[in-house]
């Protein structure tokens, strides 16, 4: 893997800097049990959170059932692991194989969902997903109690708990080292150009089924990573959990994050798992709802406020992007070019318009700058 | 005679899903969003009548009140979360949705508790033919659901709003500069969205009558499910991709071996319909253009 651009990795190196911290200080004074479950907790959410965004902020392709995949890893990882404990023993490469089988076999599912992803997209994509993710859970809650627990639940071998979050660690970093790799390199690019504009993607010669599902096996193999260490940190996982509810509270820290940023979804994952976790221990019984009811709130202001038409002018005002570029000289955003949006053919009178020299860019009637609003 | 039993159940179940579905595929067809709270005015129609019947004690108050509160709160709610992005990217429309149906979820958890509630509207007793035996409500159900689609369709296909509304799914700027409102028309959708789910509400509880927070969204995935299935923003298509679900899911409950996958094989229904036939069964296929 050739690292291109250091500043593309700051994420990268942060996490790997908390990660050598809490190893060191587990390995010193020891740490609670608590913080360390809340520790795998944030981590299982972030590799979630991170892969998902994948899909729907790279690919711009909206997944509903990413809980399925994270589920099919759980079981498979969780079956796995136990039927190799009489060879392996609760030895870390129990955990590493385990986790290998869980992500290629939540990977293959990718594979077999990403197939109709060629032929559909947009809102029946995202409800082809959701169809697998009961599909999955409707599966595994029907199984027998031998094969995978059925209705109570399958039992998960029980890894050393002091370790679990190192190993975690690791597998968060080399998430974070494959996704971010990915993004910055000729197929990342490629992946976005279908987000922006799937036609002239097309045209440019980009294989768009061969990247749009290279993006989604990526996604769920890191769902299923996710699984087997949620499997190996709960000891025990019931298909329930892994509904469409599920599904959605990884979405909304994708959403909240910011969609396309990874360095978003990171920071989104473990606000709202270390607030969720507090608040359970504040917020008890009925109260519980005023935490759901602040993140619909929440969630809904957000999305209007960087979505609506009409604020437009507003966020271009008040963008803190923007404001970070000003303070630093000779950023390409600050310096006023001449440049057409070319998203609309020019006319031969638009043309003149653009060579004619009172145009600016700013000049909203321009006839370069309408954009189509209608979408691709 | 077991058959026909089940057959009638299942388009009776089938009616209700078909109801449902007509909310989603009809605010597709006009507002080209995906609607996820549809499911949860269910739920509030039904906490409505729980109410209205513990006040008043009488069904039909309780469903008049129903259908106009659940209006109020679906125009609501297109005014306040849905216009303000008219013209953003579909993804945040739908996003905005679901964050729309969480807070009416939450909301409903707080004002009621998450125990379920029993509501008891009428008891109908059952029917004896011969040797078949039929539940009363499920003919009152099926009854009442096809008389509301033909008035539907009726409305649609005679009244100057409804030809309206099947213009503004075809084109909406064109529809604008034949001097139709749209934003008119899209408020209307959601009012008869929202009074249909209101009804949904009432003949769900009429089956089973508890009600919890989470009520209208498992009758909300599978009609979504249906309206796919016969092809989303194609009225003829909601109701035939309705009662095909309806029936499959009480033919499936009848064979012990997959019923406990009812609801897997509905899906692998949808998953395959649409890898078959990508806009679904009545769905019409547009061209994209650059």
């Amino acid at each position: 893997m050739k690292l291109k651009k250091f500043k593309h990795y700051y994420s990268t190196f942060i996490i790997t800097a908390i990660a050598v911290i809490f190893t060191v200080f587990s390995a010193g004074i020891g740490l609670e049990k608590s913080t360390i479950y809340l520790l795998e907790k944030i981590i299982i959410a972030v590799i979630l959170a991170v892969s998902l965004n994948l899909v729907v902020g790279f690919l711009g392709e909206l997944s509903l059932g990413h809980a399925g995949f994270m589920c099919v890893g759980a079981y498979l990882g969780g079956k796995f692991s136990a039927i190799m404990l009489p060879n392996l023993g609760n030895s870390a490469l129990n955990l590493i194989a385990s986790i290998i089988v869980g992500g290629l076999v939540a990977a293959l599912c990718g594979a077999i969902i990403g197939l109709p992803a060629l032929r559909l997209k947009g809102d029946y994509l995202a409800i082809v997903t959701l169809g697998f993710g009961e599909i999955v859970k409707s599966i595994f809650q029907n199984t027998s109690r031998e094969s995978f627990g059925g209705a109570l639940g399958l039992e998960t071998p029980r890894f050393d708990k002091e370790q679990l979050f190192i190993y975690a660690f690791i597998a968060l970093i080399i998430t974070l080292l494959v996704v971010t790799n990915l993004m910055n390199s000729k197929h990342g690019r490629a992946i976005t150009s279908i987000r922006d504009n799937e036609i002239a993607a097309r045209a440019t010669g980009i294989n768009v089924t061969k990247y749009k599902l290279y993006a989604f096996i990526i996604s769920s193999f890191f769902a299923g990573v996710a699984g087997v260490l949620y499997s190996f940190s709960n000891y025990n996982i019931q298909s329930s959990k892994f509904g469409y509810n599920y599904s959605i509270e990884i979405l909304v820290m994708v959403v909240l994050g910011g969609i396309g940023s990874i360095n978003g979804s990171i920071i989104a994952a473990t606000l709202i798992t270390f607030i969720n976790t507090e608040f359970a221990t504040i917020l008890t019984g009925n109260l519980a709802v005023l935490q759901n009811l602040l993140y619909a709130i929440i969630l809904i202001l957000i999305v209007i406020f960087g979505n609506s038409p009409a604020l437009e002018s507003f966020r271009e005002k008040y963008d803190v992007k923007k404001l970070f570029a000003k303070i630093r000289k000779n950023d390409p955003s600050t310096i006023n070019s001449d440049e057409a949006h070319w998203d609309k053919i020019p006319t031969k009178i638009s043309m003149d318009e653009l060579f004619s020299l009172d145009v600016t860019n700013n000049d909203q009637n321009s006839v370069l700058n309408i954009q189509d609003k209608e979408g691709k | 005679m077991e058959i026909i039993t089940t057959i009638i159940n299942g388009l009776s179940i089938g009616g209700i899903y078909a109801m449902i579905a007509l909310g989603y595929t009809m605010v597709y067809g006009i507002a080209k969003m995906l609607n996820f709270a549809h499911g949860d005015i269910i739920m509030v129609g039904g906490y409505t009548i729980y109410v209205t019947m513990n006040l008043t004690g009488h069904p039909l108050i309780a469903i008049a009140v129903a259908v106009v509160f659940c209006v109020i709160l679906g125009v609501t709610i297109e005014k306040v979360a849905y216009k303000p992005l008219r013209g953003a990217s579909p993804l945040a429309v739908l996003i905005t949705a679901i964050g729309v149906s969480y807070l009416l979820q939450s909301l409903a958890q707080i004002v009621f508790g998450s125990a379920p509630k029993m509501v008891r509207i009428a008891d109908m007793g059952s029917l004896k033919i011969g040797s078949l035996k039929i539940q009363v409500y499920t003919l009152v159900t099926l009854v009442c659901t096809i008389i509301v689609m033909i008035c539907l369709t009726l409305f649609v296909k005679l009244t100057k709003t409804g030809r309206a509304m099947l213009a503004t799914s075809e084109d909406k700027a064109a529809t604008q500069l034949m001097g139709i409102s749209v934003n008119r028309i899209i408020t209307i959708t959601f009012a008869i969205g929202s009074a249909l789910a209101a009804l949904a509400g009432l003949f769900y509880l009429l089956k089973a009558p508890s009600i919890s927070n989470t009520f209208g969204s498992m009758p909300g995935i599978k009609a979504f499910t249906a309206a796919v299935i016969g092809g989303i923003g194609s009225i003829p298509g909601a109701m035939l991709g309705g009662f095909l679900l309806g029936i499959v899911e009480c033919i499936s409950y009848k064979i012990p071996i997959i019923a406990p996958y009812t609801d897997a094989i509905e899906f692998l229904i949808l998953i395959v319909i649409l890898l078959v036939k990508p806009t679904g069964i009545l769905g019409k296929r547009r061209r994209e253009k650059v």
